[in-house]
């Protein structure tokens, strides 16, 4: 698509200029609020991955936290104290270091939940879209049933019915695992059907025939030659699902059947919150629930840009 | 239209099956509902007496059906929890998640109905273009970190209305309770049915404004422009009427989601409905409550997706011509 190779054609231009100069690349340039968006999701991972070395506090150090600090408001009001920033919890948690901490669990959940229904939706609509038949049918049926029931629905089921398999402290310990497939599990479907969709395309295609012919196995032709010219519109999938992902851990969370008080994400902060709001503590909740509602935004941002970028109707 | 609709009922039926087996294998697999119901000092013979009168003892082929015939009676059992008839606690909150679902339903449909026609008319104005910006905020926050600003807002900084609870209800014949007919019952629906009703606003404002955009564009709409119609009379006679086809068919839809998403408003604003019985089942391992909810929440669903289906086709006279003219 993109031809970079100049007139002179004696000095290739280096690969960072290639990536510089791709129109993927251009577009994005062209788009101060998208660039403002990667900025900000960027400056959040960060903050997460290094919340350890970043955060002033350790709210998980029993030693450290005093419950004579609790309910302080942020630093800049009347009676704030200088060491915690944006205030402190019920329990004299320093706000800034929970959000720091919980965003990091809130992100691994998002990632991990939105790689494992993309794993299964790629697979199944692969699948689908190359063996065709029955097992279509039959793939296509379920996802239908799926897709009349909403997301938070299933990932609610999910959670309950670890509940009952796994004993409470064993769902307590176990509680990022359980989160991840629930939020997983009820988001495949999407993927599958986009994937089915461009794969019955690549299906009949020249590439395909010809690797058919060579005698390739079957799953070798749909990982290696159809997998690859599909994965446009599942990145813009995956950017989406995880804004969304990260939003419904955030809505198990608040809900309480998600994460514990003890491992708190952005939605466990907003719920420990929300109890302390009618006596007026309002910086509890509102600090990580402005943080959860730009983390969510800018991926959103970032997701729409991509699905415009990827889109051969708009260029 | 009857091959139509009985092809629909024979897809629904399936998707009630799969349903009920898989709230019936919740059953079969989880746990040991005796030790949930009975203490620790419980002798074994009395356990035993209990596991053989609620019927655990039966083959699986048995129990299932046992279980889709007395579903069908909207017989789900004892709550594991309550100790009560399931039915009884689920009729009893089911008026008030209906209610929400309803106003909020209806909320969401007349406020997006002129945004969305404004934002399709005008779409160059810096209005529509931030209104919507706004909605893909909207989107971004999620529904309960909007319930909770709300509260704070209207109910703990202004103090104008309730933060909690259905407030008076009055209950009509036929056991139905309503919140609608009191002052203090509709003080109370307007912030959970706002907060429930916004997800869907904005997206039923931006399928308005997309299907205004395309009818826009067509022939007719030129030729009514020619023929001197007023830019009222085509607005909204010819382009808004054309564009409402699809949007009554999603607002149908989204009615059975907004039912589903009623557990988080009412978990937030405490609102007595079945979504907070839901949760807290999920939270006690509460079987027969998580199943029956789910078996009567399908139940909706399809009977709501049934009735769209046949609306598409009562509401759109193109397919009616077809069918007066012998079909394909």
């Amino acid at each position: 698509m993109t031809d970079t190779t100049s007139p002179k054609a004696a000095t290739r231009p280096s690969l960072l200029y290639r990536i510089w100069d791709h129109e993927l690349c251009y577009s994005f340039r062209k788009s101060h609020l998208t660039v403002g968006a990667a900025v900000v999701t960027l400056i959040l991972i960060l903050a997460a991955v290094f919340a350890n070395i970043i955060a002033p506090h350790n709210p998980f150090d029993t030693a450290s936290i005093d419950l004579m600090d609790s309910e302080l408001p942020p630093a800049w009001t009347v009676d704030g104290d200088q060491r915690f920033l944006l205030g402190t919890d019920n329990l004299g948690r320093d706000i800034y270091s929970t959000i720091l901490y919980g965003m990091r669990i809130s992100l691994l959940v998002g990632f991990a939940s939105v790689i494992l229904s993309a794993v299964i939706g790629i697979a199944a609509g692969l699948i689908a879209g190359y063996v065709g038949g029955k097992v279509d049918a039959v793939i296509m049926r379920i996802a239908d049933i799926q897709l009349s029931f909403p997301t938070i629905l299933i990932a609610l089921l999910i959670d309950g019915i670890s509940r009952g398999i796994l004993d409470r402290e064993l769902h307590d310990a176990m509680i990022i695992p359980v989160l991840v497939l629930s939020i997983g599990i009820s988001n495949w479907v999407q993927y599958a059907r986009t994937v089915r969709g461009s794969t019955l395309v690549e299906r009949n295609k020249e590439y395909v025939q010809a690797a058919r012919v060579i005698g390739l196995h079957p799953i070798l032709i749909m990982i290696r030659h159809v997998l690859p010219n599909v994965m446009g519109p599942v990145l813009v999938i995956a950017t989406l699902g995880l804004a969304f992902a990260i939003l419904t851990e955030a809505t198990l969370s608040f809900l309480g059947v998600g994460m514990p008080p003890t491992q708190p994400s952005l939605g466990t902060l907003i719920r420990i919150g929300n109890d302390y709001l009618f006596s007026g503590l309002w910086w509890i909740s509102i600090f990580p629930g402005a943080t959860l509602a730009i983390l969510v935004l800018a991926v959103n941002l970032l997701g729409d840009w991509l699905r415009d970028a990827l889109n051969p109707k708009l260029r | 239209m009857a091959a139509f609709i009985l092809r629909r009922l024979a897809q629904s039926i399936l998707v009630m099956l799969v349903v009920s087996l898989v709230a019936f294998y919740m059953f079969q697999f989880l746990g040991d509902p005796i030790n949930q119901m009975v203490g620790i000092d419980t002798p074994l013979a009395e356990r035993e007496a209990l596991r053989e009168r609620l019927g655990l003892n039966d083959p699986m082929i048995i129990r299932f059906g046992k279980f889709v015939l007395n579903a069908a009676q909207l017989d789900f059992g004892l709550s594991y929890q309550h100790k009560q008839p399931v039915v009884d606690l689920l009729m009893e909150r089911m008026p008030a998640t209906i209610e929400l679902s309803f106003v909020s339903a209806i909320i969401a449909f007349f406020l997006a109905l002129p945004a969305g026609v404004y934002t399709g008319l005008y779409r160059n104005r810096w209005s529509s273009k931030a209104l919507l910006t706004l909605s893909l905020v909207g989107i971004s926050i999620p529904t309960f970190l909007i319930g909770i600003l709300f509260i704070y807002l209207f109910a703990v900084i202004l103090g104008w209305l309730p933060s909690f609870g259905r407030g008076e209800v009055i209950t009509l014949p036929g056991g139905w309770t309503t919140g609608l007919l009191t002052v203090s019952g509709l003080k109370a629906i307007i912030l959970p049915a706002t907060t429930l009703g916004l997800f869907t606003l904005t997206l039923i404002m931006r399928l308005i404004r997309a299907e205004m955009l395309e009818v826009l564009r067509t022939d007719y709409i030129k030729f009514a422009r020619a023929r001197g119609l007023t830019n009222r009379a085509v607005n909204f006679g010819h382009a808004l009427k054309n564009t409402l086809v699809p949007v009554i068919t999603v607002t149908g839809l989204l009615l059975g989601n907004l039912i589903a998403f009623a557990i988080i408003t009412e978990s937030v604003f405490q609102w007595p409905g079945m979504g907070r019985l839901f949760l807290q089942a999920i939270q006690e391992v509460d079987l027969p409550v998580m199943s029956a909810y789910l078996v009567m929440i399908s139940f909706l669903f399809v009977v709501i997706n049934l009735i769209v289906d046949i609306l598409y086709y009562v509401v759109d006279p193109r397919l009616r011509v077809e069918k007066s003219g012998g079909g394909h």
